[in-house]
């Protein structure tokens, strides 16, 4: 059954088309991009919206196997469908670590069965994130890993981190690096600074992160890997990977939703929806990061969907898990603050959204060629609509923006040709 | 022509040298399965062993080596000797010296051992292993093999495979082997294998069936857990999966290929046991010429001293 987009405004930076066109999409491939096209199939009038390569999300936790109390393959793909995602990256934090071929093929069969997006998992870096051996890294990149991650840690041994690096180049594998010197937080639980003191928690400083930035810049280059900075969050660390980029060195860097949109400050009563790890920065570091979209030092905006059970999440603030869901509030957010703020075009969005992040994973995806996998989203970049935590399709509903009212949804959420969310709704023959 | 005090490594030598030690390799062979022909000719000649690291066919080959030229072999016991008080090289070397001993054959774990002794004693040296650096006399039997299977170096395909970072034995090989005309490649994990060592004139392949491909010569390496600090690969059954030759990989290479390793095998590791115990394998073919080419080792420089 063919599909045809009529009259939107096609966004696709790989090609670099900025321009109101029909798209024919033919056997889940986009088979004609043009003016006027006809089609006897389904047509989507797609006046006055935007339509661009599917959004893909590098850091997305969907807990399965082992805590599928937080979330499942199931739901969060769901969730990414509704926010007009239609590739996500599974961090291997899971219960066990994906960091064997079986864990990966696990993943992947759950995915097909289960899931209604494309799903690449990432593998771990050392066995069952220990930090103490490498994981099967050349048996899981031949059953299609897509990167490899230490993610909710760093690699604390700086030679074992250089020896995966190095390892890592042979299969052309990305290592996406969570930064964190775990000596330098401590116990902190929130930004270091006068609002910790005001509240009475011990503080993590930006250096924890920094320092890492550094050392893995450091290595990369050394072995000349492709690093990806996950969830960047200080100034400082802009400067690091600016002044790197300078210098040649081959990375990457990713910014969450909350980080380019709240700050300390934003912490209040205690609530654990606003603990996330890195924590909310200052405003200069907000200032900063929304700064380094623009000039491109950081090319990706990445969510780190992290759901929790409101049982993880409604205790002690010092107690509480680590992190918010983000796959349903990722693309509001992004066009409220950077697109209407003026940050960034409506192609600087698709480049961080799609086309970046398909480049740092080396995947054909990300562009509307003719000939591409029909991974599509259409985007209304004007319906405004106060967020409800309640209707997630994420099981979590661990969120700081219930109640903010935000611009723009996905309308439709294509993968492979087949419509697979709509109105931010998950089509009813997909629903759970 | 060979006129040196000692054998250090293979870096130093000529051509012709190299040549040299081969052909008079050649001439010692039969004293190895034929005991009418050892002989008497180095009866003057006292040789010490002095192994700081562990060796079965070194050290063995050496000795008899030795034994079967008539030569008077002692071996020093690191372990039960006055290293153990904390007594340096250098004093151990000027020591044996005083005792008249005439060749001092030597394996240590730093690099450069062999050289710092060879200053200081008047006795001729032979490296028997200086910790990543070199081990000349294995090459010199692996080249030694491969002459007498071949007939030449100009042109063959040599790939050596596996711990290429912490070996000796592929140094010196690539030092032989280069300067004989061969085209050698080097491939292991890529932590394991630099490309630094392209500088060496070699080519460096992570991909082992690219390496193998249209090889005349496969050398496997042992992987040398002794000398890592962390695993330089995830696990055995890893490197095995992408590294270790098998019958499979082997069929990229030329037909008639020799499969060489320099021993202990890991088998099932580096070398599967079919592949270690099939037709292509030389591997006890190379031992037995490690006895003829030291021989031809220890002639020489004893003729040289004389």
């Amino acid at each position: 059954m063919d599909l045809l987009i009529k009259n939107g405004r096609i966004v696709d930076p790989a090609n670099n088309i900025d321009c109101k066109m029909d798209i024919l999409v033919s056997d889940g491939i986009i088979k004609k991009v043009g003016k006027e096209l006809d089609s006897s199939g389904t047509i989507i009038d797609a006046e006055g919206m935007w339509v661009v390569p599917g959004l893909i999300d590098l850091h997305v936790h969907l807990r399965e196997p082992g805590f599928e109390h937080k979330e499942t393959i199931a739901a969060g793909t769901r969730a990414a469908a509704a926010g007009g995602f239609t590739t996500i990256c599974a961090m291997p934090n899971t219960e066990p670590v994906v960091d064997n071929e079986i864990l990966v093929e696990y993943i992947k069969m759950k995915a097909k069965r289960e899931g209604i997006v494309n799903v690449l998992p990432i593998g771990s870096i050392t066995k069952g994130q220990k930090g103490e051996e490498l994981s099967d890294i050349g048996r899981m990149a031949s059953v299609g890993v897509c990167a490899l991650s230490e993610d909710g840690k760093s690699v604390e041994n700086a030679g074992l981190m250089k020896t995966a690096l190095k390892y890592a180049t042979m299969f052309n594998l990305p290592v996406f690096s969570h930064c964190e010197d775990i000596s330098l937080v401590g116990k902190g639980s929130m930004n270091a600074g006068e609002k910790a003191s005001l509240l009475g928690l011990k503080g993590i400083s930006n250096d924890s992160e920094e320092v890492i930035v550094s050392r893995d810049m450091i290595l990369a280059d050394s072995v000349k890997a492709k690093l990806h900075l996950c969830h960047i969050s200080t100034k400082g660390s802009v400067e690091l990977i600016r002044q790197a980029k300078q210098r040649g060195v081959n990375v990457t860097a990713e910014v969450t939703p909350h980080h380019f949109t709240l700050t300390e400050e934003d912490i209040e009563n205690y609530d654990s929806n606003f603990k996330m790890n890195p924590p909310l920065r200052k405003k200069e570091d907000v200032y900063a990061l929304k700064q380094a979209l623009k000039d491109n030092v950081i090319e990706v905006i990445a969510t780190d969907h992290a759901p929790h059970h409101i049982d993880d999440k409604n205790k002690e603030f010092e107690k509480a898990a680590n992190g918010i869901v983000g796959l349903e509030t990722a693309l509001p957010l992004a066009i409220t603050f950077l697109v209407e703020d003026g940050y960034l075009s409506v192609s600087k969005l698709v480049e961080k959204m799609s086309y970046n992040p398909a480049k740092v994973l080396g995947i054909d995806k990300g562009t509307l060629s003719e000939g591409a996998c029909a991974d599509i989203t259409v985007i209304n970049p004007f319906y405004e609509y106060k967020i409800d935590v309640n209707n997630f399709y994420s099981k979590g509903k661990n969120s700081p923006f219930g109640g903010m009212t935000l611009k723009g949804r996905a309308e439709y959420t294509i993968v492979s040709g087949q419509i697979v969310a709509e109105k931010g709704k998950v089509r009813e023959e997909y629903t759970l | 022509m060979f006129n040196r005090k000692d054998l250090l490594g293979l870096r130093e030598l000529s051509e012709l040298e190299i040549m040299t030690i081969l052909e008079t390799a050649q001439s010692m062979k039969d004293k190895i399965d034929n005991p009418a022909k050892r002989c008497q000719s180095l009866k003057q000649a006292s040789i010490v062993t002095l192994f700081y690291e562990n060796s079965t066919r070194t050290k063995m080959s050496f000795m008899l080596a030795g034994d079967y030229l008539g030569a008077m072999v002692k071996d020093l016991g690191v372990s039960t000797s006055s290293v153990n008080k904390g007594e340096g090289l250098i004093d151990t070397g000027i020591n044996l010296d005083q005792m008249g001993i005439n060749i001092m054959i030597i394996r240590h774990s730093m690099t450069g051992a062999a050289h710092i002794l060879a200053k200081n004693v008047k006795a001729n040296v032979i490296n028997a292993g200086d910790g990543t650096n070199e081990h000349p006399t294995q090459a010199l039997l692996d080249l030694y093999t491969i002459m007498e299977y071949k007939k030449r170096f100009e042109g063959l395909n040599v790939t050596i495979l596996g711990d290429i970072a912490h070996s000796r034995v592929a140094r010196s090989n690539v030092f032989g082997l280069t300067k004989l005309g061969a085209n050698v490649t080097l491939a292991g994990p890529s932590t394991l294998v630099s490309n630094s060592m392209k500088s060496l004139g070699v080519k460096v392949s992570t991909n082992i069936q690219d390496a193998v491909s249209n090889a005349d010569v496969v050398m496997g390496l042992r992987i040398q857990f002794e000398r890592q600090k962390a695993m330089p690969f995830p696990n055995l059954r890893e490197y095995s999966s992408l590294f270790g030759l098998n019958s499979d990989i082997l069929k990229y290479a030329k037909e008639d290929v020799l499969v060489m390793h320099p021993g202990p095998v890991n088998r099932g590791v580096e070398l599967s046991t079919e592949v270690a115990d099939g037709k292509h394998s030389v591997i006890n073919i190379q031992v037995k010429n490690g006895v003829a080419v030291r021989m031809a080792i220890l002639k020489l420089l004893v003729e040289r001293s004389i």
